[in-house]
């Protein structure tokens, strides 16, 4: 057994493509292919760099096309290389970039391009989520329909005023402006538009739900020796991992789910961080529907059981507040399913190399991403931080 | 011990299930394949979910013709209290390969991984057409017969081997089988009619609902779960181009590179558990890991892909059947290989060792 530890992680590249509703004007070869060279361009390094491709996208279907790394070995660069395809739910975007640090970790290699994405313009994503029996019961229409009951018993629980998811939506989508890669850029947003949008699963909104988003996301990983080579600050990873528990049994907590508290705790312990609410600066927190921004703060360790809407209320995790929740305007405003986990992880990553430009959190040190996918039971997040880590 | 330099930690295949392999099994759902065969492979460690590291499936939506269909056989596993897992959507060796890089962190010793494909629902021919490049080649549906009868042709013409040799391929495939009570062809199978010419029936894999699990476990502890543990002392996998225009069908780099990459070539093996559903494909297998005709080394001793091929998990059983060979001692050093995509595009290829008896 290696007496070495695990070799440090760093994200020295970050790519996006411009998140819109339909990119007509590419394939999906060229979807992915745009952000990639995106990451490797802000890394200032090639294709030839590059020693493994792992890629992440949810289900297969949302495109039509069985296991699609095959075909987009090509545009990825991959020939010759080992390629890797991870998917993990919703939560793929988070597992895919773990899997490829890992890969980094362990010393199989040495730089690892990682890539998320999803082109829903080429499907309707919320029937391809809406399962026909005999799979499973009916579980009405979309991840709306699944979650609005979830979302219910929070309110229910913690007695939070109803006006809170409707703060949330106004606070991502005018954080969206700021993000020049965003899908939605409301600039006529109002708190009274969003709370007189129409009602689609009570208590969620129209302008409380994620929008459906061709686009992809990349990171370039590297080890310590890579890191030194790169141009820019690089974001170093401090922790990381991914907690599963069942979809459906008696005693699931869907409010805060087991296993979303385990992977954070996981994390932190791997970080050093004892108490996250004054030593995490900024945090992509997977939010596809307004509710679940109070509902994760709390799952998170950021609030105490029920207090959660007290932060999103107060303002705290607006833009300038004490602990920014989504700056890039969050999935709220941007989701291509498949890579809305990678974009929080890598928009942490860009808080932390201090390139997040105009939705910058001054100063961010320590940032969070946190991604989640299935029925509230796959998580992934990972903490990155401006200083290489202790150990 | 091992000739494991290579890595940073010591990692061996301790167990290894696998369901019967079946044509058809309409009374079952994938959780009912998946979780007697979880049951018997942590039985065999004496482990339970619980006390896993890791753990990591592969399986695809397309075979079981819904969105995130990994999800339900999770429920095989007992995922509670919560556990750290993943899922690829590939053969289940890339699974395993995802847990090995696991467990090389040090983040875990011991890993359960697992994978299933349930081909009898659909028309599992048509559905990998939907694997092929979306704009140019998936409208026409060329068929994944029709794909492995190119490459046949191509062999043929380049004088690489001919009909005859490509039906005893079969045949001793199937004859090896007769040995393997979870196979789903084996004995005296007819060649049959042409498939797709060169390609007769015998020299396609069958159609069937399968399931394969393996644990991994890390030094020591590996050496307290198996009495013979099968270590994985080079593992690497590389993918070609996608176009098969682009490709010469009668050679396979991506396998020469993986095994060269994971130290196939440093010693001579004894066993060679190959992922060659058609019969042609072994021929180009063989030339890439310089396998000869008439060699000493047991090839697809288990009868291969051409007696139980379920797709998802036909790669995984390679590794397995490589490591159960060693676990009983009838192996030294394995070499074990899976396949994705058409006409061979991606390959792995793991080296397996027993320690001296």
């Amino acid at each position: 057994m290696s007496t070495f530890g695990k070799e440090p992680v760093a994200v020295v590249g970050v790519g996006q493509t411009k998140h819109v509703a339909a990119r007509h004007d590419v394939s999906l070869a060229g979807l992915v292919r745009e952000a990639a060279a995106r990451a490797l361009a802000d890394a200032e390094l090639t294709w030839a760099d590059v020693d493994a491709v792992v890629i992440g996208k949810a289900p297969d279907f949302f495109e039509g096309v069985m296991m699609p790394e095959l075909y987009l070995a090509d545009a990825l660069g991959a020939v010759g290389k080992p390629m890797l395809r991870v998917h993990t739910a919703g939560s793929v975007g988070g597992s895919t970039a773990l899997v490829a640090a890992n890969l980094v970790a362990a010393r199989v290699h040495r730089t690892v391009l990682t890539l998320a994405f999803e082109k829903q313009s080429e499907s309707n994503a919320m029937w391809g989520l809406s399962l026909p029996v005999p799979f499973q019961q009916p579980l009405l229409a979309g991840a709306g329909g699944f979650f609005a009951p979830h979302v219910r018993a929070y309110m229910r629980r913690t007695g939070a005023p109803d006006a809170v998811g409707s703060l949330v939506a106004y606070k991502d989508r005018r954080n969206a402006l700021k993000n020049p890669y965003a899908h939605l850029h409301e600039h006529d947003i109002t708190l009274e538009k969003v709370q007189a949008s129409p009602m689609l699963w009570d208590p969620i909104r129209y302008s409380e739900t994620c929008p459906s988003s061709d686009g992809a996301c990349a990171m370039v990983l590297t080890d310590r020796a890579g890191a030194a080579r790169s141009p820019k600050p690089p974001a170093w990873v401090h922790g990381g991992a991914m907690r599963s528990e069942p979809t459906l049994f008696a005693g699931k907590d869907f409010v805060s789910p087991q296993a979303g508290k385990d992977c954070a705790a996981d994390v932190y312990r791997q970080a050093g961080i004892t108490d996250p609410r004054r030593e995490i600066d900024a945090v992509e927190m997977y939010v596809p529907f307004s509710w679940y921004e109070p509902m994760w703060l709390e799952n998170l360790g950021f609030a105490q059981e029920g207090e959660g809407w007290k932060l999103t209320e107060s303002g705290v995790t607006e833009l300038d507040g004490d602990l920014p929740v989504n700056p890039s305007g969050g999935v709220l405003s941007t989701n291509p399913i498949g890579a809305s986990g990678m974009i929080r992880f890598a928009e942490a990553a860009l808080q932390v190399r201090g390139l997040a430009g105009e939705h910058q959190v001054p100063g961010a040190r320590r940032a969070l991403g946190h991604a989640y996918g299935g029925g509230a039971q796959f998580f992934a997040m990972w903490l990155v931080g401006a200083e290489p880590p202790a150990s | 011990m091992p000739r494991t330099s290579r890595y940073a930690r010591d990692v061996a295949v301790v167990a290894f299930a696998q369901s019967d392999h079946l044509r058809r099994t309409d009374e079952l759902s994938e959780v009912e394949m998946v979780m007697p065969v979880l049951h018997e492979v942590l039985a065999a460690t004496g482990l339970k979910a619980g006390e896993i590291g890791f753990t990591c499936s592969g399986s695809s939506d397309y075979l079981a013709g819904r969105a995130f269909s990994f999800t339900m056989t999770l429920d095989g596993v007992g995922a509670w209290p919560p556990i750290s897992e993943s899922h690829v959507e590939m053969d289940g060796a890339w699974a395993l390969y995802e847990a090995w890089v696991k467990i090389q962190t040090g983040e875990a010793d011991t890993a359960l991984v697992y994978s299933y494909g349930k081909s009898s629902p659909g028309s599992v021919r048509d559905v990998l057409t939907r694997q092929l490049d979306p704009y140019y080649l998936a409208p026409l549906w060329p068929d994944s017969v029709a794909l492995a009868a190119l490459q046949a042709r191509a062999l043929i013409d380049a004088g690489e081997t001919d009909e005859a040799a490509l039906g005893a391929i079969a045949a001793r495939s199937r004859a090896a089988a007769e040995d393997n009570p979870h196979a789903q062809l084996r004995g005296d199978v007819p060649r049959g009619e042409y498939q797709v010419a060169p390609l007769r029936t015998g020299d396609c894999p069958p159609i069937g609902d399968g399931v394969a699990a393996v644990v991994l476990a890390a030094g020591d502890t590996a050496r307290r779960l198996c009495g013979r543990p099968a270590w994985i002392t080079g593992i690497d996998h590389r993918i070609e181009a996608h176009g098969l225009g682009l490709r010469d069908l009668t050679d396979s780099p991506s396998t020469r590179l993986a095994a060269e990459r994971a130290g196939l070539f440093e010693a001579p093996v004894d066993t060679a558990e190959l992922h060659a559903p058609f019969s042609s494909q072994e021929v180009v297998l063989r030339k890439a890991l310089g396998l000869a005709e008439g060699d000493a080394v047991a090839v697809n001793p288990s009868g291969g892909a051409l007696a139980a091929n379920p797709v998802m998990a036909a790669g995984l059983i390679r590794i397995g059947e490589a490591a159960a060979r060693i676990h009983r001692g009838a192996s030294d050093r394995a070499v074990a290989h899976a396949t994705s995509g058409p006409c061979l595009q991606q390959n792995l290829v793991a080296v397996l060792e027993g320690d001296p008896a």
